[in-house]
């Protein structure tokens, strides 16, 4: 079983290969040249966009391409009639496909990750030292994904959903497009629905002090809704809002401090001003409250990432062999 | 020994049954030809006894097993299902391969010598393979896999009429080589008379009639003779069709014992005459089924 699994999975496994190998060659061309720096533009940034592109991609690949044509292939050209009926039972030959399939979309989403982890090194390491990268810091939702071990179990997901999308609609193009949406729903609801809860998260009570006020965001009638409060560097925010005395969440702020902003007319604000004026706030009672996880967590969320979409994969699998014994 | 035995076996797919009350006993070592009209449920009773499918109502037993259940089982039976799918990609080398690894029982050198005196080129893909050459690579995968019962399922439907004749003749001898045991399908009974000694005949998902061609060919006879009421005919004699004109009467009957009447011309049948009579005359099933058992 373990020859013709290779035999029919050879071409696809060597052309997703062979892509991860030309990427590897630029990113070990250029990633050099990042050592050091503390400016990435240009080409660095182009690249780096890339790498992130590519670690989105690369699970959803596997599903579609790998994933998918592993069954209905058979299915569509009637050859299960032929593997079915030798000396193999289906569930050991469904077995041998989808775990050959299982560990080389692991390693392959594995080694990029590996790949761009260390390419985009000094980057990271940058934003996680700056606060006013915090969007681009590894823990950060857009960045998560793409770092560390996580990838390997969207890869290995993707490539079960792939599999089970094909069993149940015993069409390729048809269980693409479906394990397409699927597969991008999934990763859309994840950051946000699961992996903020699946940790606690560091809660913190913040003085507002004039220094520490980073952004003031009003709205068009001049009403000032909500203040941030400087975050902790290399940390994933959850929640930055002002809270009254009893501790609950205020927007807008109080009108004591409505005046603080000068009307529309007055001239352009002066951020001294403002701010002394803001902290009036404190005198009043209200505090900053910041729920974030730490830059610590990373590899403590990675890991539940990872294993919940290892269970995931692990059901899909599960509903795939209770499926086959239906097919003919 | 039986090869296949089916107890009130029914198929039913989503709305429609395919297969109903199907109860058959195919002895070993036979050759049995499974005819019908399309859509009669033949490649149902066929994928069924493979295992491929799984029954609604019913048993089936196949070579003393529930097909499909486990690697013995698939060891026994060898199916070539219709339109005897191949892989494409993979050339006539790789499918031997193929059957090498995936079975335990597996006849190399049978099946190196098939594909030899076939004259197939083993670095050829199985995609650019003739009807006929694809037909016979998926039936020396069935055979070299030494089953005890080979289930082929419309085998040479897609032939022209010389290739149906060869792939025949080469299956019969394999068979008479290695006496295994075959059922064939084919809504064709002429394809079926050259090779079959056992016969079932379904016709919307039913078994009409089942047995030995040579009991078959003698227990019915054809009579003709003037125009009469077929109540007159002795009680042992069944009528499986009839037709009348102003002056005469011909009818298909079906007994044991000998035709006494004088009145009667008495003719032979071919098996194709049997054969089409029953599938044309649905009414007569029941009897003639109860009395064969």
């Amino acid at each position: 079983m373990t020859w013709l699994t290779w035999r029919q999975f050879r071409i696809p496994a060597l052309a997703v290969y062979a892509a991860l190998a030309a990427v590897g060659v630029v990113l070990a061309i250029t990633g050099p040249d990042l050592v050091g720096r503390t400016e990435f533009t240009g080409d660095a940034e182009s690249l780096y966009t890339g790498t992130m592109l590519a670690m989105y991609l690369l699970p959803a690949v596997l599903g579609v391409f790998w994933g998918v044509p592993m069954v209905t292939r058979e299915l569509e050209t009637g050859t299960h009639n032929l593997v079915w009926n030798q000396t193999v039972t289906r569930g050991r030959w469904l077995a041998v496909k989808l775990g050959t399939g299982a560990l080389a979309a692991a390693l392959a989403a594995g080694l990029l990750s590996l790949a761009v982890g260390w390419w985009a090194s000094p980057i990271d390491t940058m934003a996680s030292a700056q606060p006013e990268n915090a969007l681009w810091t590894r823990i950060s939702p857009a960045l998560f994904g793409a770092r560390g071990i996580a990838p390997i179990g969207y890869a290995v997901f993707a490539l079960v959903l792939g599999v089970a999308v094909g069993i149940l609609l015993r069409r390729t193009v048809a269980a693409m497009a479906v394990t397409l949406v699927v597969f991008a729903a999934v990763q859309l609801l994840v950051p946000v629905l699961v992996r903020p809860y699946v940790l606690p998260a560091t809660e913190e009570a913040v003085t507002i002090t004039g220094e520490n006020i980073t952004r003031i965001t009003g709205n068009q009638a001049g009403v000032i809704e909500s203040i941030d409060v400087a975050e902790p560097s290399g940390a994933w925010v959850l929640t930055n809002e002002t809270v009254d005395p009893s501790g609950a969440a205020v927007s807008p702020l109080p009108d004591a401090v409505q005046g603080c902003m000068p009307a529309p007319g007055e001239g352009l604000p002066d951020r001294q001003t403002v701010v002394g004026c803001l902290t009036q706030l404190s005198d009043l009672g209200y505090q900053q409250r910041l729920e974030y996880h730490p830059a610590d967590d990373f590899w403590p969320l990675q890991w539940i990432e990872t294993a919940f979409f290892l269970a995931l994969s692990a059901l899909l699998a599960r509903f795939c062999f209770r499926r086959l014994r239906h097919l003919s | 020994m039986t090869a296949l035995r089916a107890q009130s076996l029914g198929k039913k797919y989503k709305r429609r049954w395919a297969l109903t009350g199907c109860t058959l006993d195919v002895p070993a070592g036979h050759v049995t030809g499974l005819v019908g009209p399309n859509g009669a449920g033949k490649s149902t009773l066929l994928n069924l006894a493979a295992g491929m499918l799984r029954p609604t109502t019913g048993t089936i037993e196949v070579c003393g097993g529930v097909p499909g259940s486990g690697p013995a089982q698939l060891a026994k039976v060898g199916f070539v299902a219709q339109n005897t799918p191949v892989y494409a990609g993979l050339t006539v080398d790789e499918h031997l391969r193929l059957g090498a690894h995936l079975n335990p029982s597996w006849d190399d050198a049978l099946a190196r010598r098939r594909v030899a005196g076939l004259g197939l080129d083993t670095a050829q893909q199985a995609g650019k393979l003739s009807g006929g050459q694809r037909a016979q690579l998926a039936l020396t995968l069935g055979i070299a896999k030494r089953p005890e019962l080979l289930l082929l399922d419309e085998p040479v439907a897609a032939l022209d009429p010389l290739a149906r004749r060869d792939f025949l003749a080469d299956l019969m001898e394999t068979v008479a080589e290695h006496g295994l045991s075959v059922v064939l399908s084919s809504h064709l009974v002429s394809d079926l008379e050259r090779v079959c000694d056992h016969l079932i005949v379904l016709v919307e998902s039913q078994v009409r009639i089942t047995g030995e061609v040579e009991g078959l060919l003698a227990t019915h006879h054809r009579l003709s003779g003037s125009r009469r009421d077929l109540d007159t005919l002795p009680a042992d004699q069944h009528v499986v069709s009839a037709s009348h004109t102003d002056r005469q009467t011909t009818v298909l009957v079906r007994t044991e014992a000998p035709i006494l009447d004088p009145g009667w011309t008495v003719g032979r049948l071919t098996l194709e005459d049997l054969v089409l009579a029953y599938m044309s005359n649905p009414t007569a099933a029941r009897p003639a089924l109860e009395v064969l058992r």
